[in-house]
C-alpha cells in the first residue's frame, strides 16, 4: 500500500523584492496620531478625518470574531505593522511619469507593456498610492470615472460620499473598521447611465514592504443600466514576519445595472487577508462576484449581496486552494431584501497536504418577501489524507413562495482516473492537475480569458512535480 | 383546572438552594453519585446561560430560557395518576413498560422471566441506583456535552432522580420494543427524565421514549438526557416522542455510540414545547458501523423547535445517513443545525446530512446551518439543505381531482412525513407516530 505524499507548494517561486525608500512613513503601530498622519499626509477633509477617527474606536472597541473564527487571528500583533507608507507621489498619468525602481517590479511581476495598452484602464497600485493610473481617452469621453480612494473624495465627493462606507458600514467586522480607520488606494469608480464599459478595468496590487498592512478601499458605482467588469489580481513577495492586507470593496449596481468583480488572490503564505466585501444591487441589477483565492496564510472573505431591489441578481462563483499552513475561510452572503431576488453561490476549494479551506455561507429570505430563490453548492476537494475541509452555511427563509436549496459535497481525486492517466503516459503530478483543473473546469470556463489560462497555469504550478 | 400542589416551601424553586433540598429529599443515593451531582450542581451554577454570540446558540431565541421559575415535580398522589396511565395505553406489544409521573415510576410492566433469565436489566433508575450501581457508575451521564447545552446537562445531572437503565447482554435478541412513559404534571414542575441503554455485543433492541404532560398549558421543565450504547455488532433501534404540553420549555440530549459493525436507527418525533432545544450526537467509535437518524417536526403558533446534531466519524469504514424533516405552520421558528466530523484516521466513512423544511406560512422561519468539518480524504460526504412551499403543480393536481384546499395540503403534508414513517418497521409505533403528526395539523 503507498500513501499519498503531500503536495508541496514551492512558495520560494516567485519570491523577489526591491528596496525602495519611502517618503512618506507612519511609523509602526496604530493610534489616534497615526490615523491624523495619514490624513494630514493626503489633505483630505475634515470629514473624512473624523469618518476614519470613529472607525478607529470601533476598531479598538470590537473583539476579534475568535468565538467563530479561527483561532490564528490571535496572531496578528496590530502593533507591529506600518499602517501607511507612500512614495508620495502623485497618480501618474504617462507610463513615462512611473519612477524606473517601480516599474521594474512590475516587470517581475509579468505584466506585459503591450496587454496593458489592451486593457481599458490599468490602475496598478503600489504600496499604498496608485502609481501608475491612465484610462483610455474613449472611456473619459463616456464619462467612467476611474480613479484612486483619496482622489476620489476630494475631487468627486458629489458622487462617491453617497454610498462611501454605506454598503459596508464601518461597524460592520473589526476589519472593515480597521480599513475605514487607515484606508489608502484602491479605486473609486463610477460608470454613468447607459455606459457599458467593453473590456475590463483592472488593477494590480502588491504588498512592498515589510510588516506593511495594505489597506486599500474601493467603491465602484454603475449608474442605471450602466455595465461593468473590474479585475484584481494580487502577488506578493515573501517575507520574514506576517502582512496583514485588510481591504473593503463596495459595489452600487443602480436599476438595472451589471457589475462583474473579479478577484485572484496569491499573496504570498505570510499575509493575513481579511477583506470585506459586498455588494448592492438595485432594482433588476445584477452583481456577480467572482473570486478566487490561491494564496495568504489564512484568507477571511465572504463576498456579498444585498438584493435591494425587485428582481435583483446576485452570484458568487468561489474557487480556493490551500496548501501546507494555508487556511482559506471563504464563502458567500446572499440578504434578499425584496420581491423575486434570485441568488446563486457555487464554492469549489481544494485542499492539498494539510491545507484547509472552509466555507462559510449566509442565506437571508426575511417573512414580507415572496417569490426569493437561492441555489448554493460546495463542492470540496481533498487531496491527501491530511487535508482538511469545513462547511459552515447559514440559511434563514420565511415569507410566501420562497426557495432554498443548498447541497455541499466532499471528495477526493478518483485513483482510477489518476491510474488512467498515467497509462496514457503522464506522470502523477501531471494527472493530478489534470484531475484539479477538472474539478474547477465549469467554473474557470466563466471567467474572462486571459485570467481562466492564469489560473491553469496557477494549478499547474502548484501541481506540478509535487506528487510521489 | 385544579391547582394540586402546595407551595411547600421556597426551596423547591431551582435557585441556588434547591441542591439542599434536593439531596434531602433523596437519601439513599451511592456515594459516587452524590460525588457527581455535587460536581454537577457546581458546573451549573458557573456555566454561562445560553447568549446569542454563542455560536451553539445562533439563531434561538435566548430569552425565555431560564429555569428558576420552575420547581421540583412534587410527587403525585395515585388519584391524580389515572388520566397518565390511561394515556400510556399505546404501545401495548412491547417487552416491557415504566410510566413516570413527575419523575416517580408509577406504572411498570416488566420484562418477561425469561429476558431476565437471559440477563436482561429493565429497571427504573430509582431501584438500579442501588441495585446496578456498578454498571450507573460506569455508564451513568458518562458522556460529555458537545452542542452547547453543557448548563442544563449540569442540571439535568444534579437534580435527576429516575428514568430507565436497558441492559441488553451479548447474542441476546429482543423483537419487541421496550417502552418509557415520562409524564410531567402541575404547574411549574420540574423533570428530568433520563434514559440509558447498554446493547452489548451482537445484541438486539428497540428502545421507545415518550414525553409529555397532563395538563394543558401549565408551564413546564423538561429536561432529559438519554444515552445509548450499541457494542461491536448490536442493533439498537430508537424512538423518542418530544410531545411536551405548549407551554413547556424543554431540553433534550440524546448521544449514541456505535462500536464496531454496530448499527444505530433513531427516529424523532418534535411536535410539543413552547421552545424545545434537542441535541442530538452520534458517536462513531467502531469501524464499519452504520448510523441513521430521522426527525419528524411539525411547529404550529409561536413554537421555536431548536435542533442541534453532530455526527462525529472517529472511525473508519463507516457509515452514518441523517434526515431531518420540519413542516412549519403560523409564526412557528425552527432550526436544524447539525455538522458532520469526520477525523483524520476516518477514511472510507459515507456521511449524509439532510434537512428538508417545508414553510406552510409566509410567517414561518426555518434556519438551516448544515456544516461538515473533514480531516480525511477517502470519504464520500455530503449534505443538503431545501426549503420551501407545497409543490404547486402536486396541489393544483390534487384540486382538480375534486379535493378541497385543506384537504390536498394535509394529504401533501402527511406525504412529506411518509418518507420517513415507512422505514418504521414495527408497525403499532408506525402507526402511533403517523397519528401523532397527523393529529398536530387536526388541532391547527
Amino acid at each position: 500500500m503507498s500513501t499519498e505524499a503531500a503536495i508541496d507548494i514551492d512558495r520560494e517561486k516567485g519570491n523577489f523584492s526591491y528596496d525602495t525608500d519611502y517618503e512618506y512613513d507612519a511609523g509602526v503601530g496604530l493610534s489616534k496620531d497615526t490615523v491624523n498622519y495619514i490624513t494630514d499626509v493626503k489633505g483630505e477633509d475634515d470629514w473624512v478625518r473624523a469618518f476614519r477617527l470613529k472607525a478607529l474606536e470601533i476598531f479598538n472597541s470590537k473583539p476579534l470574531p475568535t468565538h467563530w473564527a479561527t483561532k490564528d487571528l490571535e496572531n496578528i500583533d496590530f502593533d507591529k505593522f506600518r499602517y501607511y507608507l507612500s512614495k508620495g507621489q502623485q497618480p501618474s498619468r504617462t507610463w513615462d511619469d512611473v519612477p524606473d525602481d517601480i516599474k521594474a517590479t512590475f516587470e517581475r511581476l509579468g505584466i506585459p507593456e503591450q496587454e496593458r495598452a489592451f486593457l481599458a484602464g490599468v490602475e496598478a497600485q503600489f504600496d499604498s498610492e496608485a502609481a501608475y493610473s491612465r484610462m483610455k481617452d474613449e472611456l473619459s469621453k463616456e464619462g467612467v470615472i476611474f480613479v484612486g480612494s483619496t482622489e476620489g473624495l476630494k475631487d468627486h465627493p458629489e458622487i462617491f460620499r453617497k454610498y462611501f462606507g454605506k454598503v459596508i458600514p464601518t461597524g460592520d467586522n473589526k476589519f472593515s473598521a480597521l480599513n475605514s480607520a487607515v484606508f489608502s488606494g484602491g479605486s473609486f469608480i463610477y460608470i454613468p447611465p447607459g455606459v457599458k464599459v467593453k473590456q475590463p478595468l483592472q488593477a494590480y496590487f502588491r504588498i512592498n514592504a515589510e510588516n506593511f498592512g495594505q489597506f486599500e478601499r474601493t467603491l465602484i458605482i454603475a449608474d442605471e443600466g450602466a455595465e461593468v467588469t473590474y479585475m484584481e489580481g494580487c502577488t506578493a513577495p515573501k517575507f520574514e514576519t506576517t502582512t496583514l492586507h485588510s481591504a473593503v470593496v463596495e459595489l452600487v449596481a443602480l436599476k438595472g445595472a451589471k457589475i462583474q468583480y473579479i478577484t485572484v488572490q496569491n499573496w504570498s503564505s505570510n499575509v493575513f487577508n481579511l477583506v470585506t466585501k459586498r455588494g448592492l444591487a438595485e432594482e433588476d441589477a445584477e452583481i456577480k462576484w467572482i473570486d478566487c483565492n490561491i494564496g495568504s496564510r489564512l484568507t477571511m472573505k465572504y463576498p456579498g449581496v444585498i438584493l435591494k431591489g425587485r428582481g435583483a441578481r446576485g452570484e458568487v462563483l468561489s474557487i480556493a486552494l490551500a496548501g501546507d499552513g494555508q487556511h482559506q475561510d471563504t464563502g458567500a452572503k446572499m440578504i434578499h431584501a425584496a420581491d423575486d431576488t434570485t441568488s446563486n453561490i457555487i464554492a469549489k476549494s481544494i485542499s492539498v497536504g494539510e491545507g484547509r479551506s472552509t466555507y462559510r455561507g449566509q442565506v437571508h429570505i426575511p417573512k414580507h418577501l415572496k417569490g426569493c430563490r437561492n441555489n448554493t453548492e460546495c463542492d470540496a476537494l481533498l487531496i491527501n489524507t491530511n487535508s482538511r475541509t469545513d462547511t459552515y452555511p447559514a440559511i434563514t427563509v420565511r415569507g410566501d413562495d420562497n426557495s432554498v436549496q443548498h447541497e455541499a459535497s466532499v471528495s477526493k481525486v478518483n485513483a482510477e482516473q489518476i491510474f488512467y492517466l498515467m497509462q496514457r503516459g503522464l506522470n502523477e503530478g501531471e494527472a493530478m492537475s489534470l484531475a484539479v483543473n477538472g474539478f474547477i473546469n465549469d467554473l474557470v470556463k466563466q471567467f474572462p480569458m486571459e485570467y481562466s489560462v492564469e489560473l491553469k497555469r496557477l494549478i499547474d504550478m502548484e501541481m506540478e512535480g509535487s506528487v510521489g | 383546572m385544579q391547582s394540586m400542589v402546595t407551595v411547600n416551601s421556597e426551596t423547591e424553586f431551582l435557585s441556588e438552594a434547591v441542591f439542599e433540598h434536593f439531596l434531602s429529599r433523596n437519601a439513599g443515593l451511592p456515594s459516587w453519585l452524590v460525588k457527581q451531582k455535587e460536581k454537577s450542581w457546581v458546573d451549573y451554577l458557573a456555566l454561562p446561560a445560553p447568549s446569542r454570540s454563542m455560536e451553539s446558540w445562533r439563531f434561538a431565541n435566548v430569552t425565555g430560557l431560564g429555569v428558576e421559575g420552575f420547581r421540583l415535580a412534587p410527587t403525585l398522589e395515585p388519584s391524580e395518576t389515572h388520566s397518565l396511565l390511561e394515556a400510556s395505553k399505546r404501545i401495548e406489544s412491547n417487552s416491557g413498560e415504566l410510566v413516570f409521573g413527575n419523575d416517580d415510576l408509577i406504572h411498570e410492566e416488566a420484562l418477561s422471566a425469561e429476558l431476565s433469565e437471559k440477563g436482561v436489566i429493565f429497571e427504573p433508575l430509582s431501584r438500579a441506583f442501588a441495585k446496578h450501581s456498578e454498571i450507573l457508575e460506569e455508564f451513568f451521564m458518562a458522556q460529555e456535552s458537545a452542542l452547547g447545552s453543557e448548563k442544563f446537562t449540569a442540571l439535568h445531572t444534579a437534580l435527576n432522580r429516575n428514568g430507565t437503565l436497558l441492559f441488553v447482554p451479548e447474542n441476546v435478541e429482543i423483537e419487541l420494543p421496550f417502552v418509557s412513559f415520562h409524564w410531567a404534571k402541575g404547574e411549574e414542575s420540574a423533570v428530568f427524565p433520563h434514559t440509558l441503554v447498554i446493547a452489548k455485543d451482537n445484541s438486539k433492541v428497540t428502545f421507545v421514549d415518550v414525553y409529555g404532560s397532563d395538563d394543558k398549558d401549565l408551564a413546564q421543565l423538561a429536561c432529559g438526557v438519554s444515552t445509548l450504547y450499541a457494542g461491536p455488532g448490536a442493533n439498537v433501534e430508537y424512538h423518542y416522542v418530544q410531545n411536551w404540553n405548549e407551554s413547556s420549555l424543554s431540553f433534550n440530549r440524546l448521544t449514541t455510540i456505535t462500536q464496531r459493525d454496530a448499527n444505530i436507527r433513531a427516529f424523532g418525533i418534535n411536535i410539543g414545547s413552547k421552545h424545545a432545544r434537542s441535541e442530538g450526537h452520534t458517536i462513531i467509535d467502531g469501524a464499519g458501523s452504520n448510523a441513521e437518524l430521522f426527525s419528524m417536526t411539525v411547529a404550529h403558533d409561536s413554537q421555536e423547535m431548536d435542533q442541534r446534531t453532530l455526527q462525529s466519524h472517529n472511525a473508519p469504514n463507516s457509515r452514518s445517513n441523517l434526515l431531518f424533516k420540519n413542516a412549519l405552520q403560523d409564526e412557528s421558528k425552527t432550526i436544524f443545525s447539525g455538522l458532520i466530523k469526520v477525523a483524520e484516521e476516518a477514511q472510507q466513512t459515507d456521511a449524509y446530512q439532510t434537512n428538508r423544511n417545508l414553510l406552510l406560512n409566509p410567517s414561518a422561519e426555518a434556519n438551516s446551518l448544515p456544516g461538515l468539518e473533514i480531516l480525511a480524504n477517502d470519504v464520500k460526504c455530503s449534505h443538503g439543505a431545501t426549503t420551501g412551499q407545497i409543490d404547486e403543480e402536486q396541489l393544483f393536481y390534487l384540486l382538480a381531482r375534486g379535493v378541497s384546499k385543506p384537504t390536498a395540503q394535509k394529504l401533501l403534508v402527511f406525504g412529506f412525513f411518509e418518507e420517513i414513517l415507512k422505514q418504521i418497521k414495527h408497525e403499532e409505533l408506525a402507526d402511533y407516530h403517523r397519528q401523532l403528526v397527523q393529529q398536530k395539523f387536526g388541532n391547527a
